[in-house]
């Protein structure tokens, strides 16, 4: 048995074996960095997506590698730490020589990691929806653009089907993606005829509990005409604002809210009873019926059982963590039609690359623009914690990252600056 | 359209309630499909048929257990079992049966339907909430329906309800008269939607005539808009002061431990907020033990989770005293990082054993919901339930303190330690027992908490600058100070957010907080006399 042989028997079963054959050689292996928080208050949403992220890159070496080569992770902790996510790239790119780094969640972290890759030209895959106004040649966005979220979920309240909404709540923790989503939905609501006097815009200040007051200027403001609120709070302040509004009365039927960041993983430490009805809009859900989503969710399962992640039993499957999937798998397309792991050469051979998405849907990322083509699904929430899915749109939706209901963006153009 | 339907519906529903006719397979087949709007009138129809058949097959759509089978063939599935709901007949589930999803819009026009088959229940209470939902969104299709059940109503609160939804409707009635006396009948409304149905009446148009062209009606408006309006100013401020209450109960319960070990021990405990915490988790653990065990007692989990809270927290608490903070006593700055260093250890501990994601904490079904008070204020239970429990809690922290022993030898200790410790107190047990006391109360605070947001191990994180606000605020080392600190913090804050927002609300609050340490540095109630030292 030669070395090669001995690598391949070892690489074959598990991740732990896959580093050490990594570290045996390198030469052999291709160094993938993941900037994902472990620790701290982002942990609750971000660890899932390292364990995605190892989970892919398993699988891609069970079946080959990427040009022969097998893929080594490099997992680093930024720790919920803004600062401390630029440090760590500036680690993973210049200290462990990444080929790409997968990670991020918070627009904040992406903004303070962005000086790092510009400056050594590293490649960022970007895995949760944002408010766009941003387009940068080293990073790829695998999440919803605005387009691709937020106004749809809007469109569908107007509808008939969702109610016929008139009156608008916009409300959201006070910070850069609930003000320019909520500016992007002010101006889009005005577009539609929606009077300045049925939007009503509302902010609470990170970790904020106490929806009492909130709810009733909600219940208030929703004497006037069909109210729908439109929720950009932040993950897990979701909670208490749901249990104020089901306690005071508020159902559904009555008031629907339609959230962007609560998903399924959110969903696992909650009582759902008060949120039964309430909406949430992504690009997937678990709930989600095809062959593919199927075998990523069986994936999914028998890998956290066989790592042994906490409550293995439960885990479940949500939008960020399809998006880290497929951004994985694109960027090992792009690097074989590339032939090399340069990153200019993979940036130039990453757009118009496609995926058989869990979606359902085989979806594009665009030639020039560095987002998905994504379709934008519509769930309620049920009481088991997952989504019945009760509106889509028929095919992937090209994103916006510069939305066109923010003044000057019309000048902005569609390709990154440099390319 | 639909409101013609529904009209002709109850005209025959009139007929069709005494005769007890199986349901027509038309009426129920559209149910299974997949034409949303013939879903929406299969269910109007059915609810206009008024029949216990119908009601049955409403009832199982809004609970979800009717089912579609792949033919189209509507079925009601109940453990396993179904059954046609036709021909009364049992099968086995057939294969690729699978639930009629139902969404909002389908949700709303079953839960009207049913509530208009319930206004003819038997029961009482069934009819007032029936006509309370009616009277929520009763359109002029109702009216027959409304007075109809008005005709056979014998108790007067219904009587009242129903009386209130048909003025609302006679509002776009063409009479002139009948329009001025549902004006008037509706002053004593507490439905606030009436208001801007109202205000539209009297708005000008550009020609200058108005939408009611009655001058006697339009008086009647303004006055009936008068009276609406006073009534909605006295729910705002009787609102404000209740939401404040809660808040102050909520900073109370979060408060009152660090009160005990850094208000009379003198502890900078930076782990208290890791305290509440545990607390919050036992809570977890005791629900999670009554759902394996109990699970006929499981609304009463809450009341197990009290005395457990307390034991574990105070435990935990002890431990640490023992092995950590006494080392540091009259060295604030250690103490400090060390308690802080524990509250890091503490916090990894449990994303250890429960990870780090949220736990769920549910809501026993008595503290779910709330009461409607004043005609549109509504009270929440779960709300109510911890103003109690904070006034409890307040009571027996301050009965400790001041009938008992322990009390008596905790107020000597922390007066004056070395005249205590020759007297014969054993000062280290009783630092020991205090520590463990105010840690038992964070650990009380923490199944309040659990009761009103989320469980996670960062639960303590969003309570300890609150906590150490209202101690420092209400004078250190005074329980009466941290109970009105408490009381007036959370009623400022409910009282300026409605005009400055939640994120301005918070920062005046901080801001004159400092403002008022500046000129009382000592807080609200500071001691006097030689114990001040």
């Amino acid at each position: 048995m030669n070395r090669k042989q001995f690598l391949k028997t070892l690489l074959g079963a598990s991740l732990a074996a896959a580093w050490f054959a990594g570290s045996a050689s390198a030469a052999d292996t291709i160094k993938v960095g993941i900037l994902h928080s472990l620790s701290g208050t982002m942990a609750i949403s971000e660890t899932s997506l390292k364990d995605v992220a190892l989970m892919t890159i398993d699988e891609i070496n069970a079946s080959g590698g990427v040009m022969g080569k097998k893929l080594e992770a490099v997992v680093v902790d930024p720790a919920s730490n803004w600062p401390l996510f630029a440090e760590k790239a500036r680690g993973l790119l210049s200290q462990d020589k990444v080929a790409v780094v997968f990670g991020c969640w918070t627009s904040v972290s992406r903004k303070s990691v962005l000086p790092v890759f510009k400056e050594l030209n590293g490649l960022l895959f970007y895995p949760v929806q944002y408010e766009g106004e941003e387009l940068e040649k080293n990073v790829f966005y695998t999440g919803a653009a605005p387009n691709q979220q937020a106004i749809p979920a809007v469109e569908y309240l107007m509808s008939k089907e969702g109610g016929g909404a008139k009156r608008w709540v916009l409300l959201g923790t006070d910070y850069v993606y609930p003000r320019t989503t909520n500016k992007i939905l002010r101006a889009f609501l005005k577009s539609k005829g929606v009077d300045e006097k049925d939007i009503d815009e509302v902010y609470t200040p990170f970790g904020h509990s106490d929806y009492q007051t909130i709810v009733a200027n909600i219940k208030k403001f929703a004497a006037g005409g069909k109210t729908a609120v439109v929720s950009t709070i932040n993950g897990d302040s979701n909670v208490p604002f749901y249990k104020e509004l089901g306690n005071a009365g508020l159902k559904a039927t009555d008031v629907p809210v339609v959230a962007f960041s609560v998903g399924e993983e959110e969903l696992r430490g909650v009582d759902t009873k008060p949120l039964v009805g309430h909406l949430a809009a992504w690009n997937y859900f678990q709930s989600i019926k095809n062959p593919v989503n199927a075998e990523f969710i069986k994936k999914w399962k028998a890998y956290a059982k066989a790592k042994g992640l906490p409550n293995a039993d439960t885990v479940v499957t949500n939008d960020p963590m399809e998006a880290t999937y497929i951004g994985i798998h694109m960027w090992k397309q792009a690097v074989e039609k590339a032939k090399t792991t340069d990153v200019d050469k993979v940036i130039a051979a990453v757009g118009g690359q496609t995926f058989k998405a869990p979606s359902g849907f085989t979806i594009k990322m665009d030639e020039k623009n560095h987002h998905l083509h994504k379709p934008v699904f519509i769930g309620e929430i049920k009481a088991d914690g997952q989504f019945n899915v009760v509106w889509k749109t028929p095919g992937p939706v090209r994103a916006q990252p510069w939305s066109p209901f923010i003044a000057g963006n019309d000048k902005k153009k569609d390709v990154p600056e440099g390319m | 359209m639909r409101r013609i339907l529904i009209s002709l519906a109850w005209a025959l529903a009139v007929v069709w309630t005494t005769a007890h006719a199986a349901l027509d397979p038309a009426l129920v087949k559209p149910l299974g499909g997949d034409d949303a709007d013939a879903r929406v009138e299969a269910v109007i129809k059915l609810g206009a048929l008024g029949s216990p058949e119908a009601f049955a097959i409403l009832n199982a759509l809004n609970e979800e257990k009717l089912y579609t089978t792949p033919e189209g063939r509507v079925l009601v599935v109940e453990d396993d079992k179904a059954t046609d709901p036709l021909t009364g007949e049992k099968l086995d589930l057939p294969e690729g049966t699978d639930a009629i999803t139902v969404n909002n819009r389908l949700r709303r026009e079953l839960e009207s339907a049913l509530a208009g088959l319930r206004l003819f229940a038997n029961d009482v209470k069934v009819r007032l909430k029936a006509a309370q939902e009616v009277q929520q969104n009763a359109g002029a299709a109702q009216l027959p329906m409304l007075e109809k059940a008005l005709g056979a109503e014998k108790d007067q609160r219904v009587r009242d309800v129903l009386d209130m939804a048909v003025a609302a409707i006679n509002l776009k009635s063409d009479d002139a008269t009948k329009r001025k006396q549902a004006v008037e009948r509706l002053a004593d409304t507490t439905n606030a939607s009436i208001r801007p149905v109202l205000a539209a009446m009297i708005e000008p148009k550009p020609d200058g005539t108005f939408v009611e062209p009655d001058e006697g009606v339009r008086t009647a408006v303004v006055e009936t808009l008068a009276r609406i309006d006073r009534h909605l100013l006295v729910i705002e401020w009787a609102g404000n002061l209740y939401y404040g209450l809660s808040l102050a109960s909520v900073l109370l319960l979060a408060a009152l431990g660090l009160a005990i070990t850094f208000g009379l021990m003198g502890i900078i405990n930076m782990a208290h907020g890791e305290l509440l915490m545990v607390g919050a988790y036992s809570t977890y653990v005791v629900q999670l033990a009554f759902r394996r065990w109990f699970p006929a007692e499981i609304d009463w989990y809450v009341v197990a989770a009290v005395p457990t809270a307390f034991i574990i927290t105070a435990a935990v608490g002890m431990l640490l005293e023992r092995t950590v903070i006494r080392w540091l006593y009259g060295r604030p700055l250690e103490t400090l990082l060390a308690t802080w260093g524990i509250s890091l250890g503490l916090m990894q501990t449990v994303r250890t054993i429960f990870g780090a994601q949220n736990v769920e904490v549910a809501n026993p079904s008595w503290m779910s919901g709330g009461v409607t008070v004043l005609g549109g204020l509504v009270l929440t239970y779960n709300r109510m339930v911890i103003i109690g429990f904070a006034v409890f809690v307040v009571i027996i922290v301050w009965a400790l303190l001041n009938k008992t022993r322990l009390g008596l030898f905790v107020r000597a200790v922390t007066q004056n330690r070395r005249m205590a410790d020759c007297v014969g107190v054993p000062t280290g047990r009783v630092d020991m027992l205090t520590f463990g006391l105010g840690s038992g109360i964070a650990g009380l605070g923490g199944v309040a908490l659990s009761q009103l947001g989320n469980v996670g191990p960062d639960l303590g994180q969003s309570y300890i600058v609150d906590s150490f606000m209202v101690v420092v605020l209400g004078g250190v080392g005074q329980l009466a100070g941290t109970v009105i600190a408490a009381i007036g913090l959370g009623e400022m804050n409910k009282f300026l957010e409605p005009y400055a927002g939640a994120v301005l609300a918070k920062i005046a609050i901080l801001v004159l907080i400092v403002l008022f340490i500046q000129k009382r540095p000592q807080g609200l109630f500071a001691l006097k006399g030689r114990s001040a030292d």
